[in-house]
């Protein structure tokens, strides 16, 4: 592993990142778990550490707003949110990304209301899945790290021009102090040079950005679009593969473990990863082949590595920290079930619920989840209800 | 455009023009003449940020454009966040690049900055942004089909607040949007109406001087939701001024001026009679509410006249 050590909890290597990123612009407002992402950027520019422009906006609304007036003047801008405040955004989110902005955000996830709870489910994330934006999910302080400076380069390519959204689960990764490895300044500024924008704001070249598009051309350019955000996959690897050189940390858009032969595989997002591979692991010791299946990348979604990655599973529970009320399956689930129906692959597929609002998941709870899968595997047959898990009245 | 300079007469404003014809706006529209005067009196180099609402609409159809700037659209709501985030950015480029930081000028509606757009702009002008905020008022949402505004004057028909057998029309006063700008501390707020163009130009001229939040609001005859002739359109945004229905003042560093006096107001009739959105205003059995409203008028201009006689 390259690079110092040094202690901070998820939300200081965010801003850490954002820092050495030397962004221009940060626009934000506070909202919990992110808010020690924002205090500490304007701490770094009232202390001249940081030369750059704080905008301490009125709410998350106009936080995007003006992201999105900076980034396209051809500035380097970061904003971060939670929850309530995603919701907020949700409106702008969608122009952010159809004017090729290149905005990285950092989102400390967190339950979304009623009733009102600060502590980490997926909701923000999901809700923000159509939107056009790119999205990382980080299982650990050390990838909230990284993932934020190779947002800005993904981001910033001129094959990419997509605003990105780097996940830190809220309070278990943004308030969680850990060990990490981070890259020298000067490291930072090879791997990330000046951004290079396309099609600035410029007085000299005079453009209409965000006109009226009607029934003649909207749909030409939500092709375009949709064409410009699948070309994005090749580049993302292309960068997760050059950063892993620079840091010495490998990183891929689907993160496998003990899947090559399992019968049963779990897949889940954020930080549970982690206690499901440590559950895998003791599995393993006693001859149980569990596999896990986590993504770093979800949006776009890695289709193909994920078919890869599931080819030999018989039996797939997939883990959702968030419900989609009156929806066939919740999000993650309904994801990897198009997947692999598109490549008639079927392996029994049934959804977990866990963690809601913060909920403790142990590995007990992923024991749980096992038990089920093999159940499901022994009857050959998947439960049309979802497991809740770690939930009074549980089965 | 370069340097401009303060003008006497119709004649000196600059002839060279940054807002091209063909654009879809209504005959009549007072839209128009702003965005005209303000891209002559602002020197280059500027950007535009419009709200969502009818000049947007209609000056940028894909694949065309009546902007020789540039200009930029993201919401209904944003448009002074928008403009924060560009002046903000600007500034840190010049700093750190050398990029010249052109001038911000945002035009938004009343819908888009009375109502919807209200806590943006109270946002932007609280944080001291370069910007010049101009609010073409035409006095209700016109661009989705007359409905009623915060910037709605009593008595006026819209389709949301019909004169009906009971409710005569909107019965609520319209907000003071130069008041309530310069309780934020900006430099500079005024007011501006198209059948006096050498006051406006003046105005503009003025504004693209001041550092800071300056907020501009422009009084916008709308033939197509006020029901009168477009060919009266200066007729009546001139007695709007006449009346003292819209006063003309400017706000400068804590002292308010009145740029057109009125000594010998004409009857506020004369104004409602024009537009068929005051029809109902002008019964017999509506005659308390119009007593009212002219009670109102003649306060609003006594207090105006006292807040610029007391420096």
């Amino acid at each position: 592993m390259k690079g110092k050590l040094v202690g901070m909890n998820g939300d200081r290597a965010v801003a850490f990142a954002a820092k050495q990123a030397e962004v221009d612009v940060i626009s934000a407002y506070p909202i919990t778990p992110q808010t020690i992402i924002v205090e500490t950027l304007a701490e770094y520019v009232n202390n001249g550490e940081l030369d750059a422009a704080f905008i301490p906006v009125e709410s998350e609304h106009s936080a995007l707003s003006a992201a999105i007036g900076a980034s396209l003047s051809g500035a380097r801008v970061f904003t971060a949110t939670s929850s309530q405040g995603l919701a907020l955004m949700w409106e702008i989110l969608w122009i952010a990304a159809g004017l090729r902005t290149t905005i990285v955000m950092a989102m400390g996830n967190r339950a979304l209301s009623p009733n009102i709870n600060i502590h980490c489910s997926h909701d923000d994330a999901y809700a923000a899945r159509d939107t056009g934006w790119l999205q990382f999910f980080a299982e650990n302080v050390q990838e909230a790290y990284d993932l934020t400076l190779m947002a800005f380069r993904i981001s910033e390519d001129h094959r990419v021009l997509f605003p990105s959204i780097v996940n830190l689960d809220g309070f278990i990764l943004t308030h969680a102090l850990e060990g990490l490895h981070v890259l020298e300044d000067e490291e930072v500024k090879r791997f990330l040079p000046k951004k290079q924008p396309v099609n600035p704001i410029d007085p000299e070249k005079p453009m209409t950005y965000g006109p009226l598009d009607l029934f003649d051309w909207y749909m030409e350019h939500k092709r375009l679009q949709y064409v410009s955000l699948e070309a994005t996959r090749p580049v993302i690897k292309e960068v997760f593969e050059e950063y892993g050189e620079l840091s010495g940390r490998s990183y891929s858009p689907v993160k496998t473990f003990n899947v090559e032969g399992a019968e049963v595989v779990l897949m889940v997002l954020g930080s549970s990863a982690g206690t499901v591979r440590y559950v895998s692991r003791r599995f393993a010791e006693k001859g149980k082949k569990v596999g896990v299946v986590s993504l770093t990348q979800y949006r776009p979604f890695p289709k193909r590595e994920l078919r890869e990655a599931l080819k030999d599973a018989s039996v797939v529970a997939v883990m959702d920290r968030s419900v989609s009320f009156g929806s066939p399956g919740a999000q993650l689930f309904m994801d990897v079930a198009s997947t692999l129906l598109q490549a008639k692959r079927n392996p029994l597929l049934f959804d977990v619920i866990y963690g809601l609002g913060g909920r403790d998941f142990t590995p007990v709870d992923v024991e749980k989840i096992v038990s089920k899968a093999e159940e499901v595997l022994k009857k050959g047959e998947a439960p049309e209800e979802p497991l809740w898990v770690g939930v009074r009245g549980e089965e | 455009m370069g340097e401009a300079r303060f003008i006497k007469t119709l004649k000196e404003i600059p002839r060279s023009e940054q807002f091209a014809p063909g654009h879809r706006l209504c005959a009549g529209c007072g839209i128009p003449q702003v965005v005209r005067l303000a891209l002559k009196a602002v020197p280059d180099p500027k950007v535009v940020v419009n709200a969502t609402g009818c000049l947007e609409v209609a000056t940028t159809i894909f694949p065309y454009t009546s902007w020789g700037v540039p200009w930029i659209h993201i919401a209904f709501e944003n448009a002074a966040a928008v403009a924060s985030g560009i002046e903000s950015a600007f500034k840190v480029l010049e700093k750190k690049y050398g990029k010249r930081k052109p001038k911000v000028v945002v035009f938004g509606g009343d819908g888009g900055t009375f109502d919807i757009g209200f806590q943006a702009l109270s946002g932007a002008l609280e944080r001291g942004h370069d910007l010049i905020y101009i609010c073409y008022d035409n006095e209700a949402y016109m661009n989705t089909g007359i409905q009623r505004s915060g910037a709605t004057p009593r008595g006026a028909s819209t389709t949301t607040s019909p004169a009906g057998k009971v409710i005569p029309g909107k019965l609520e006063r319209k907000k003071n949007l130069i008041e309530i700008a310069i309780a934020h501390g900006i430099p500079y707020a005024a007011t501006m109406n198209p059948a006096f163009p050498v006051d406006m130009y003046n105005k503009l001229v003025k504004a693209a001087t001041v550092k800071g939040p300056v907020v501009l609001h422009y009084f916008t005859p709308c033939p197509t939701g006020w029901y009168f002739d477009p060919s009266r359109s200066i007729e009546v945004a001139r007695l709007a001024v006449q009346t003292r229905i819209w006063p003309l003042y400017e706000y400068e560093n804590g002292k308010i001026r009145i740029t057109v006096p009125v000594k010998e107001p004409k009857p506020v009739e004369d104004y409602f009679k024009l537009q068929g959105r005051f029809h109902s205003l002008l019964e017999p059995k509506n005659r308390w509410l119009l007593e009212e409203i002219k009670k109102d008028i003649e306060e609003n201009w006594n207090r105006l006249l006292k807040l610029a006689s007391q420096q």
